[in-house]
Order: structure tokens, then sequence, then C-alpha cells
């Protein structure tokens, strides 16, 4: 009799089990199909413009909505080249933040510190964004434009990238933007991976005689390498999609000018933009095929941060 | 003149650890300048009204409190949502995860809708829920947002989850319990402050969100509470506000920047000093 409801009792339990088992796993699917439906509401909303536009769509200039003629060219150099510079100021700086954080800062100060940069990454982008727009963007046009068309602008080569006139908000102003915003996420991966070289590695090198600028340039830089390339395609990842800050400071012109003064556009900006206004199948249509192409290289992107990441926790994992 | 090696290696160490410093005052620099701008330009214009009144038309005063209660309903709903998702997932790829297809590719995906940029959730959300119902709605905004909590919150569910030694999980398998017992009273429970962490992380993240917002709740100049009717939200309000030229409407933009950043900052520093309390006592 016992025996008998213990048995029940056990089986009750091991279906429950299986009923658990199989509801994490639906909720695990569910993270598949979520990436698939995006993909595919993507590619099904942007039909009307690739079939009207084909591949062309990718390398043309226009943008007409008057005469329903459309080019992604414009927003997607704008958003390679506001996300490319913003990387060449935000790898240097959290390469020193980070150098700070796990070689230089008093123990006391660390973890403070650390919490202040990461706090910096918590700010909504749409804050950037305003802030970039009333406080940086003038003092900006006031200060450094004037500045950088009158000793940059006249050089040769680079001079014409630099000159033009000094309004504030463009492509350069944006880039900075971008930078501060993406400095917090490059650094705390870059902390987090130089964290796990090997005291042993870096005390070796300080026993020859190493200063920390030759420990961290010659033993933890070569040791982090992939993790570090991995951070800073996550910042990248970040700088692509980045709408907000972008939109507020990048002037929504739909040109391609040479001076990284002028206004310019972003495929995010255009969309934040110009979406809600869109009128007509065509121009929607166009819209949303800009976002499949954000998303695609973003898509990218990431899969290359993500795969180098791993690498580093492998190595990691056999040293261990 | 020639410099000896010992000077110059000496030399190149100070430059280099004068730059890291200086690196590390620059970062500061701009967080402070950001929180002293918004302090200076918010805290004069955080009026008592804004709690109290409708958004305005241009040229008249008003409040924010529409927009404060859409922010609310639509942050908790997508928390709501998204959170046992995430839960659920993260303790397959934690629990379950140690074989087969389906958890390194889950893990895989959800890294990379983790940095996802969110304006294509926005458009995403737009063409499957918006196109069909034919308008704007709270709803369509709080999916939007679901969706941008899920892969947050499955990280952190794993991680934490991972943390938790496996002796407790053997020491409740060898008194008898059934494994969904195990998860859901001794593990779960073990990693509860972390999790808690992750969704506060979450909700931080989900409550400055400003894209995707603006194709699916769109804003609302009235007092709404039906969330399938367009609503008015903070982040939208203060991208038209600021956005606009008229005097009044910009200082309310900064009324609500400076709460939304004040909520988030609050946010992630409670939800570091939890967990830390708790890591601390294990």
């Amino acid at each position: 009799m016992s025996m008998f409801l213990h048995e029940a009792r056990l089986k009750r339990q091991s279906i429950f089990d299986s009923l658990f088992r199989n509801l994490t796993r639906v909720a695990a699917f569910s993270v598949l199909v979520l990436l698939a439906a995006i993909i595919g509401s993507l590619v099904i909303g942007s039909m009307p413009a690739i079939h009207a536009f084909g591949f062309g769509f990718l390398i043309s200039p226009d943008w007409d909505p008057v005469n329903d003629q459309f080019g992604a060219l414009v927003p997607i150099v704008g958003t390679l080249i506001t996300s490319g510079i913003a990387l060449l100021i935000a790898i240097p700086v959290s390469f020193g933040i980070a150098l700070f954080l796990t070689e230089l800062s008093p123990r006391v100060l660390r973890r403070p510190l650390g919490v202040a940069i990461e706090l910096l990454a918590g700010i909504p982008s749409i804050i950037y964004g305003m802030w970039g727009l009333f406080v940086f963007a003038p003092l900006f046009a006031d200060h450094v434009e004037p500045w950088l068309n009158e000793h940059i602008g006249v050089l040769p080569y680079i001079g014409p990238f630099f000159s033009g006139p000094p309004m504030g908000i463009g492509i350069l102003t944006a880039s900075i933007i971008l930078a501060i915003m993406v400095i917090p996420f490059i650094a705390s991966v870059m902390r987090d991976v130089f964290d796990v070289v090997p005291v042993m590695l870096k005390e070796s090198a300080y026993g020859l005689g190493s200063t920390t600028w030759e420990v961290m340039l010659r033993i933890v830089l070569p040791y982090t390498k992939v993790g570090v390339a991995g951070g800073i395609m996550l910042g990248l990842g970040r700088a692509l999609g980045e709408t907000m800050a972008v939109t507020f400071v990048i002037g929504n012109a739909h040109e391609l000018g040479k001076s990284l003064l002028n206004p310019g556009n972003s495929i995010s900006s255009a969309l934040a933009n110009e979406f809600t206004e869109a009128f007509g199948e065509l121009y929607t249509a166009a819209l949303i095929e800009l976002g499949l192409i954000l998303f695609f290289i973003t898509f990218v992107v990431l899969s290359l941060a993500r795969y180098m990441l791993y690498k580093l926790g492998q190595r990691e994992g056999k040293a261990a | 003149m020639m410099i000896d090696l010992y000077t110059r290696r000496r030399i190149a160490n100070a430059t280099g650890l004068t730059i890291a410093v200086a690196a590390m005052a620059f970062g500061l620099f701009w967080l402070c300048w950001i929180l002293w701008t918004l302090l200076d330009r918010g805290l004069p214009a955080l009026t008592p009204m804004v709690f109290s009144q409708m958004t305005p038309p241009p040229g008249s005063s008003g409040g924010l409190l529409n927009a404060i209660f859409g922010s609310l309903m639509m942050t908790i709903g997508g928390t709501a949502i998204g959170t046992p998702i995430g839960i659920l997932a993260g303790t397959y790829l934690a629990e379950f995860g140690q074989r087969g297809w389906l958890a390194p590719i889950t893990r895989f995906i959800n890294d990379i809708l983790l940095s996802a940029p969110s304006i294509v959730i926005g458009l995403f959300v737009y063409e499957v829920y918006v196109v069909h119902v034919k308008h704007f709605s709270g709803w369509a905004g709080t999916i939007a947002l679901a969706i941008i909590v899920i892969p947050i919150v499955i990280r952190t569910t794993e991680n934490m989850l991972r943390l938790v030694p496996s002796t407790l999980r053997e020491a409740a398998a060898s008194l008898g319990a059934p494994q969904w017992k195990i998860i859901s009273f001794v593990t779960l429970r073990a990693a509860r402050a972390g999790i808690i962490t992750g969704v506060m992380l979450a909700i931080a993240r989900i409550s400055g969100e400003t894209a995707p917002l603006l194709f699916t709740a769109l804003n609302n100049q009235f007092w709404s509470s039906d969330m399938d009717q367009p609503m008015a939200n903070l982040p939208v309000v203060i991208f038209q506000f600021a956005m606009s030229p008229y005097e009044d409407w910009q200082s309310l933009a900064w009324a609500g920047a400076l709460l939304i950043t004040m909520s988030v900052l609050t946010l992630n520093i409670l939800a570091r000093v939890l967990f830390r309390q708790k890591a601390s006592t294990h």
C-alpha cells in the first residue's frame, strides 16, 4: 500500500521534472525564434525596396522621398565613419583607463573608480544626445572648430576633412559623443581581460627588471590581445547601433560632404527621424531595409567579438 | 647627447603611466560634466508641477505626469513579461545546457541580442504588431521593452546559477528531491541576489530606452491609462521637447532628463550594493 503510494508520487515528480525541463527549453528556444522573427520580419518589410532597387540600393547616394528614389550609401558611410572615428578616440583612452584600474590605482579607489566608469555606460543615450546638442556642440563650434579650420584645415591631404562651417553639429561631434559612450564598454572589457593574466607571468617580468609600462605592452597586451580585440569589437557594435545620441548631433543631412565638420546622417538616426513620418510603401520599405543592413553589420561585428572573447576564455581554461 | 637605455625606459614608463592617469581623468571628466549639466539645468525645472500636470502644448506651463505614468506602466509591463522568460531560459542554459545543440547556439544568439541596436527591436515590433493592429500603443512599447529585458536577464541568471556550488545541488539530490524542486527551491534561491541584480540592471537599461519606443508607443499629449492607445513616456517626450524651439518645453525636457538619469543611476548603484552585500556574506 505504502509502496504503491510511493511509486505514484515518484511518477508524479518525474512528470513535473520533464514539464519543468521542457518549460525552460521552450524559453531558451524562444530566443532563437526571436532572432529568426526579427530577421524574417525585416526582410519581408523591406521586400518592396529590394525589388525596386536591388543591389544598387547599397551604392546609390540618392535619397529623394518625393520621387521615390532611395539609396543607402550616405547613411551607411555616415554610420561607418562616425563609429570608426569614435573607436580611434576610444581605444587609447580605454586602454589607459584599464591600465590605471588594474596596475596603478590604489586598492581603495579601484572599486569606486571602476563603478564610476560603469555608470558612464549606464547614462541613457538620450541624455548624451541632449547634453551634446545643448552643451557640447555650442562650445565645440565656438572654440574647437575655428581652431581646426585655421590650423589643421590648411594642411595638405588631411586639410579638407577639417575645414568647413563651424556649426557645432556634424559628423565629428557625433563621433566624439559616440567615443565617450563606448569608452566604458571597451574599458571594462579590457579591465576584465587584463585581470585574467596570471600574476606569475607579470611578476616574472617585474623580477627581470621590467617597468610597469613594459609589462603592460610586452606581457599583458600580447597575452590578452584576442580579448582586447573582442572588447573593441563589442564597443564597435555599440557605436554602430547607437541611435539617440547621434540623432541629436549629426545634423541629419542626406549628403556626402568631404569635411567631417559637415552635417551627415547615420542609419539609426535616419530611422529615428524619418520612420514615423514616412509616407508611401516604398519609403517605409527603404527605411526598413536600412534597419536590415544595420542589423546585418552589427550581427557580423558582434559575432566576431564573441568569437574572440570565447577564444580568450578557452585559453584561460587551458592554462588553469 | 645620448640618453642611456635605463633613463630612456624610465621616461617611457613615466610617459605611459601619466597618459593612463590622464585617460582615467578624461573618463571621469565627462561623467562629472554631464551630471553637473543635468543638475544645473534640471533642478530649477524640477517643480512640483512636473509631477502634477500633463505635458503642455507649446507656450504654456505644464508637467510630465502622463509621461512619468506611461514610462512606469511600460517599464513594469516589459519587466513583468521579460523576466520570467529570461529566468527560465537562463535556467535551461545553466542547469540543462551541458549537452545538445540548443544551449551553445542560444548562448551565442543571446549575447548578440544583448548588444543588438535597440532601434531594430522597435522596427521589429512595428512590423509584427503595430502594422497589424494599425495603431501605435502602450502594449507595443511594452513588448519592445520586454524583448530588451530578456537577453539581460538570461545572461545574469546563467552566470549567477553557475556560481552556485554543485555540492548544494548534490546535497538536495541525495535527500531525494526531484530536479524541479532542486532548481526552484535550492539553486535559484541561492542565486536570488544575483538574479535580482540582473533584473534591476535590466530595468535601469529599459527606463532610458528611447529608440524602441519611437515606432511603438509613440507619444500622447494627454492622460491615458489605456495600454491599447498611444502612450506618453519620458524618453520620447524628452526627445520631442528637447528638439523643439520652445523654451518651456526644453526646460521640461531637462527636468525629465534629470529624473531618468537619477533613477537609472540609483538603480545601478543599488544593484551593485545589493550584490556586493550578498556576495560578501558567503
